[in-house]
């Protein structure tokens, strides 16, 4: 379980987080929605201590970050990068098997590992472990970011738009893999979209925020039935909008043909 | 050209041990100072502006810099150690500017990944900084090597041996196979080297196993050899090996030659001639007891050790202050004086001199407003020159500096109209020359002088003995002819120093033979 207390960031005069208090359940996936520069990344990168706060605390399973080293705290908590972040001078097997490294794993074990990972995210890795990131794909190359991130068995998983640079179809069916596999492994995460479609299909609870401050926080059933303002409303009506204008076209279409 | 291969393993040697430990220094200071450049932000600044500065001081001018600055030290202040300081500082700017920027330039999503995954601080520069930053480091001690490779051969003047040994004798005595030899020597060994670091690059950028095997191979090599050849001399007998100064002339590597031919055939002891050495710079080392004997001249120490202003009254009058002086103020010995002079002259084509009637300095002052003069380095700046222009009140339409080898082919075709000559100088006579008679003494005399470290004389009297034979044994005919031997007919400086040994020794045996 994760909190977070009164979490506020500012640089100099700009605020970029005010006040965020927010419970993560043991378990859940908690997305973090909201447009650019709302202050989801920041919260994101706070709990991992990428960015400190300038006031404020988070606990996770009771325990304040910051009674341990950054590094130590990082190398238990999984981070999936929106520019994905593999190092290109390491192989595949490599950059999965950093943070193990870093643990100082025995390297047996962190072979099996590799494999294990690989599977996991659906690549092959007889192909793939000994290949430079450059060889892979977009989709390939965050796939092997998901493996990085879980390779040292965290408990928690971050992912900062993890699939937002991806090709639609790409971007479907690594959400397929990465909700199958959060399922599989019972694992806590924090999810920062801009992406309404990618936080209803994969939120167990959605934070709405916007100017630093959680607007509303709800399952995707309670925002959409219920949303507390207008930001809300129009942000949870953009998928059926979507769909309507979609209909639309193929109405359209029909009618021409006709 | 066997003459000049003979030549090669001892300059090729001095020139690697200088070029491969000052790129291991520059390489082994520089690289640190450049991550702590990028840690601690407001230090860039200054550490790149101070090596920059570095970088703008001539390269001459910095290794020439080394040596009073390690006297003062109380450092060994002539021959390897300035040498290797003054390259190793020349190489910091290129390996430090490309650290910080190599550093700089990682792309800050991998730094943020790399915060990410749970490195430390030194895991994050070792693991992802560093080897992502390489190709550019690499890229600054490539440029370094070459720099080096390249200004070792100027370690000449500071008493190193190197592959400039060949290019400063060779410019002197007019050898231009031997510039031409060290040069190309010292452009192959910066392409060699270059090469290595290539390939070491490719090895470690690539994961290239062969290319890194053949680098380190390559670099395990040379720096066992320069290892191995620099500790020789220490483990091999420690015996007392005397070193010969010679300032950077034709006269003076004849006379180093002789020098050291005479010890070695008198007392059997080693020589080793350290060649080619600035004026002050072989007093300073004979001073400091790095060198134990060198040729000056009385003129020489008058006007710029003792600076007087006053000329003396005659030879011998300069000759007695001189060795008096630097006896009691410099602890340094006078052997004696070899028998011939060589003083500054003015100097001019033999055919214009006739054509103006011109026969003394006297003479050439209303013509020289009209003229240009020529000049080796110092002489502008010496007190002879500001005594010529005192006394004669001479005034020059033009001023110029060049190579002392190359003013007496400027004064023959003309490029000037008077230079300052050596009196003694060979090629007063090749090039039909006229050398103008200082007819105010305007100009200090300048008889040869053998000149010892205090240590010689206390540790080896059987060489001050060798010396004293050459006193008196010279005379200016003699030398001009032996110069003229080695600038015009091409004569090595160590084969007429053998042959004018072999002269008196065969008179010697037959006093009266000639």
């Amino acid at each position: 379980m994760i909190e977070l207390e009164r979490l506020t960031k500012t640089y100099g005069e700009t605020t970029a987080v005010a006040e965020l208090s927010l419970e993560i359940r043991a378990g859940e996936l908690l997305v973090l929605l909201g447009g650019s520069g709302c202050g989801k990344t920041t919260t994101l990168k706070m709990i991992n201590r990428l960015i400190e706060p300038t006031s404020g605390s988070i606990r996770i399973d009771g325990t304040d970050v910051q009674q341990q080293p950054a590094h130590e705290l990082r190398r238990h908590v999984g981070y999936v990068f929106q520019r994905i972040g593999l190092f290109p001078h390491m192989t595949i097997g490599e950059n999965i098997s950093i943070t193990p490294q870093l643990l100082g794993w025995e390297p047996e074990r962190m072979s099996r590992r590799i494999d294990q990972l690989l599977e996991m995210v659906e690549l092959d890795p007889a192909e793939i472990r000994n290949r430079l990131p450059a060889a892979l794909s977009g989709g390939q190359q965050q796939r092997v970011g998901v493996a990085r991130a879980l390779a040292a068995e965290p408990r928690i998983m971050l992912l900062d738009e993890p699939f937002g640079a991806l090709d639609p179809l790409t971007r479907d069916r690594l959400q397929d893999s990465f909700q199958r596999i959060r399922r599989e492994l019972d694992l806590t995460a924090i999810f920062v979209t801009h992406d309404m479609v990618e936080a209803l299909i994969l939120g167990d609870r959605i934070a709405v925020m916007d100017a630093g401050r959680l607007v509303q926080i709800g399952t995707p059933q309670e925002l959409i039935q219920s949303p507390s303002d207008d930001l809300v409303r129009q942000l949870m009506d953009t998928p059926r909008r979507q769909a309507r204008a979609v209909d639309a076209l193929l109405q359209e279409g029909a009618g021409e043909r006709r | 050209m066997s003459a000049q291969l003979a030549l090669m393993p001892d300059y090729l040697t001095g020139h690697l041990q200088l070029t491969m430990l000052a790129l291991l220094f520059a390489v082994a200071t520089s690289i640190p100072l450049g991550v702590l450049a990028t840690r601690v932000r407001w230090l860039e600044s200054p550490l790149l502006g101070t090596a920059g500065v570095i970088q703008t001081i001539p390269s001459l001018a910095l290794l020439a810099v080394m040596v009073p600055v390690l006297a003062a030290l109380n450092l060994q202040s002539i021959g390897f150690l300035p040498a290797l300081i003054g390259l190793t500082l020349y190489g910091l700017l290129p390996i430090l500017r490309n650290t910080v920027t190599g550093i700089q330039s990682v792309d800050p999503a991998l730094k943020e990944a790399a915060r990410g995954v749970g490195m430390t601080p030194s895991q994050q520069l070792r693991r992802v900084e560093l080897p992502l930053a390489l190709p550019v480091i690499v890229g600054g001690v490539r440029t370094a090597t070459v720099w080096t490779v390249g200004i070792a051969t100027l370690s000449t003047p500071v008493g190193a041996t190197s592959l400039g040994n060949y290019i400063f004798s060779g410019l002197q005595t007019r050898n231009f196979t031997a510039v031409i030899f060290g040069s190309v020597a010292a452009a192959l060994l910066a392409l060699l080297l270059d090469g290595l670091v290539h390939l070491l690059e490719v090895g470690l950028r690539d994961r290239n196993r062969r290319a890194l095997a053949i680098a380190a191979t390559g670099f395990g090599l040379l720096y066992l050899f320069v290892a191995i050849t620099l500790a020789a001399p220490l483990l091999g007998s420690r015996d007392r090996v005397i070193r010969i100064g010679s300032k950077s002339f034709t006269e003076q590597y004849i006379l180093a030659d002789i020098l050291a031919d005479q010890i070695h055939a008198q007392t059997g002891l080693e020589t080793e001639k350290v060649e080619s050495l600035g004026s002050t710079v072989v007093f300073d080392a004979v001073k400091n007891g790095d060198i134990d004997v060198y040729v000056d001249y009385s003129g020489t120490i008058w006007a710029t050790i003792m600076k007087k202003t006053v000329q003396p009254a005659n030879r011998e009058h300069a000759i007695v202050e001189t060795t008096k002086f630097l006896e009691s103020e410099h602890g340094m010995t006078v052997v004696g004086p070899l028998g011939f002079e060589n003083t500054y002259a003015l100097v001019m084509r033999e055919q214009q001199a006739a054509d103006l009637g011109i026969k003394t300095i006297r003479d050439l002052v209303p013509f020289a407003p009209e003229m240009s003069m020529g000049a080796d380095y110092e002489f502008f700046s010496r007190p002879e020159w500001k005594s010529v222009e005192d006394t004669y009140d001479i005034r020059f339409e033009k001023l110029r500096t060049m190579d002392p080898a190359l003013m007496y082919q400027a004064v023959a075709q003309g490029t000037v109209n008077v230079i300052s000559g050596y009196s003694t100088d060979g090629r007063i006579e090749a090039l039909d020359l006229r050398v103008l008679e200082d007819d105010r003494h305007a100009i200090p005399p300048y008889d040869a002088l053998i000149v010892t470290s205090q240590k010689l004389r206390e540790d080896h009297p059987d060489v001050i003995a060798a010396l004293s034979e050459l006193v008196g044994a010279i005379d200016a005919a003699q030398m001009r002819t032996m110069n003229g031997e080695v600038d015009e007919k091409g004569a090595s400086a160590a084969t007429v120093a053998r042959r004018f040994l072999k002269g008196i020794a065969s008179s010697a045996s037959h006093p009266r033979a000639d």
